[in-house]
């Protein structure tokens, strides 16, 4: 038995050494000439010395030729010019957003996942719905509702207020709207981790006195700490870069994000160089959360391994 | 501490003669305690919980209702009722109808609606045909082959995963419209952007159905007599079809859903998606046709989610926990 394992043991090497590499390149070279070139790319551009006859530059894809006096106007721009208000808004929405994201998704994350009894399949059905109805059809059905003829003006005006230009500029109508953008998305991530905790501590934790808050405090929220920060950073990723929520219900140079100043500068061809230049900058101030998800994922996959 | 039993007063007795166990009448109620203010009781139905959740669902849902509603409407507004017609969706585009021109279906001089929905549906299962292969192959392999090398090309494939959409597509676009150029802005340009952003979730859904396969089966077979090939092909991949299945569903719903990547490769118009024209229609002149497309865009996702549910739910069966579980476990 163990002579016959050996040699098919060593069969199997001489046969197949080859086998799960080839089977990984495919994948891995799509991933490299279209993931991390690009990626390259943004860098080739930002640091472009030369224009083309367009005027666009010429993106520099040997590192020693880079340039970095876009960038530089870039940071000066961001930090006392034209892109500061964008930066600022990016921040002051996304961090108010999210604190609503984590005070409404938590109660409804801890409810389906710990304490709905019968209908929590219809319960778990309806968390995910949103998730998968097309964001742009999401925001639409708001664009309709806030409008000046809308349900909203409808209701408000029955209890006597005066109409309200929602889609005018109105900061907070964006930041609501990121909220019911990314919340199924910060909820979904967090009910699986919350599905997780083992009930018997709770159990433990009340039958040796806690009340419940102290049974939350103390078990529950240390245990889904983990869970709580990866909704988080999910939610954040894309909010950060989220361009068109903005422009659909406020389209307003009062509350312009940075996905904004991207968007409007990287596809006309002479800002190409700044667009690039806020893609960059941007994706560093969200290093710190892609590499914290990344190592999550890295790890869970180990383990899968 | 007040009990039921064999001695409490006013009950009758426990066992009959034949020493039959006779249940207390239904008057006596067990565990009858003093009162318990609600926030002191930990078993108390969880009512403010509850509420928020019913809030949040009908916050999350009856705008979409409501936007499925217009795409009804007899009117040419999105925001204020009507009543009733199905123009928008089809033949209502002879003149003088209130859908003059832009229904869905109909077959007018402006056939944008259904162009943008022929695009999307092809786009969708191009993408689909293309990345599954690709990362069920990359799923097999990373998760058999061990080094260095196999290391590093596992973290390049989970990246696209935590990479915000926007910094993706501008990636794309630069680099395609700087030295890809042969490939050009258009179709080709939406497929390889969406099965950039397919391969890792597709990697992620098959390598979790993989490592709870074990590799025994594998084993089984080739102590059988079969080649690795042999095995791989008629053990592993049946045993595999499942989470393909899921993860091709998955992609197709997601190509379908995906606006920012899309926003920047489509090109021109004649190459536009459906969730990019809503885009672009809702900061031009929208109309009710607008609604009825998003309706069925809702409808084809939801289509394909609701397949992967019942063969989740199929695969299932004998197995404990939900298919609704593993939808909700998928990372994305």
């Amino acid at each position: 038995m163990a002579v016959a394992e050996a040699t098919k043991g060593g069969q199997k090497d001489a046969a197949t050494r080859f086998l799960w590499p080839a089977l990984a390149i495919p994948g891995t070279a799509w991933l490299l000439a279209l993931f991390v070139l690009p990626f390259y790319g943004i860098m080739a551009v930002a640091f472009s010395s030369q224009l083309d006859i367009l005027g666009q530059p010429i993106p520099a894809w040997n590192p020693l030729e880079w340039d970095f006096a876009v960038m530089r106007g870039v940071i000066d721009q961001s930090i006392n010019g034209s892109y500061r208000s964008a930066w600022e808004h990016t921040f002051i929405y996304a961090a108010i957003a999210m604190a609503l994201c984590v005070l409404i998704g938590y109660p409804v994350a801890y409810y389906v996942a710990r304490l709905a009894r019968g209908n929590r399949g219809l319960l778990l059905a309806l968390i995910l719905a949103p998730w998968w109805i097309n964001y742009l059809t999401r925001m639409l059905s708001w664009v309709g509702i806030l409008g000046d003829e809308g349900y909203a003006n409808d209701i408000i005006g029955f209890f006597g207020f005066a109409k309200v230009d929602w889609l005018g500029g109105q900061w907070y109508v964006v930041v609501i709207a990121l909220v019911y953008g990314y919340l199924p998305f910060f909820i979904v991530p967090l009910y699986a981790y919350l599905d997780r905790i083992d009930q018997h501590l709770i159990e433990a934790s009340r039958d040796l006195g806690a009340n419940t808050f102290r049974t939350f405090f103390r078990v529950t929220l240390p245990q889904s700490r983990i869970g709580l920060i990866t909704a988080m950073v999910i939610t954040a990723l894309p909010m950060f870069g989220d361009y068109y929520t903005n422009t659909l219900v406020s389209n307003s140079p009062t509350t312009v994000m940075i996905g904004n100043s991207i968007e409007g500068t990287i596809q006309s061809g002479f800002s190409r160089g700044q667009g690039a230049s806020l893609v960059l900058l941007l994706s560093a101030v969200l290093l710190f959360f892609m590499a914290y998800y990344l190592i999550l994922t890295l790890r869970a996959s180990r383990e899968a391994r | 501490m007040t009990t039921v039993g064999v001695d409490a007063p006013g009950a009758e007795k426990a066992w009959d003669n034949e020493g039959r166990y006779v249940p207390p009448p239904a008057s006596i109620k067990p565990r009858k305690k003093g009162f318990v203010p609600p926030w002191r009781n930990p078993w108390r139905r969880p009512y403010v919980l509850a509420t928020i959740t019913w809030g949040y669902i009908l916050w999350s849902l009856v705008p979409v209702l409501i936007a499925v509603q217009f795409s009804f409407n007899d009117s040419r507004s999105r925001s204020s009722w009507n009543g009733f017609t199905t123009a928008w969706y089809c033949c209502g585009t002879e003149e003088g109808s209130i859908a003059e021109g832009t229904s869905v279906f109909g077959a007018g001089a402006n056939d944008t609606l259904l162009n943008a929905l022929q695009n999307s549906l092809t786009l969708g299962v191009i993408t689909t045909l293309i990345a599954v292969p690709i990362g069920t192959a990359l799923a097999l392999g990373l998760t058999r082959w061990r080094s260095r090398t196999s290391n590093a090309a596992n973290a390049v494939s989970l990246f696209p995963l935590v990479t915000p959409e926007l910094v993706l597509g501008s990636a794309l676009y630069l680099v395609i419209t700087t030295l890809y150029t042969q490939i050009g802005l258009g179709r080709n340009a939406l497929i390889l952007g969406h099965v950039t952003f397919s391969i890792s979730f597709i990697l992620v859904i098959v390598r979790g159905r993989l490592v709870s396969i074990g590799n025994e089966f594998e084993t089984a077979a080739q102590d059988l007599g079969a080649t690795r090939m042999q095995a791989i092909r008629t053990v592993l991949l049946p045993m595999l079809v499942p989470a393909i299945f899921a993860s091709a569903m998955i992609t197709f719903a997601a190509s379908l859903d995906d606006f920012v990547v899309s926003n920047f490769l489509f090109g021109d118009a004649s190459q536009i998606t459906v969730p990019v024209l809503l885009y672009s229609a809702v900061k031009a002149a929208p109309s009710p046709a607008l609604n009825a497309l998003a309706t069925l865009l809702l409808v084809g996702t939801m289509t394909a989610l609701l397949l992967t549910y019942v063969v989740l739910r199929l695969r299932r069966r004998g197995e404990s926990g939900s298919a609704l579980d593993d939808l909700a476990g998928v990372e994305m």
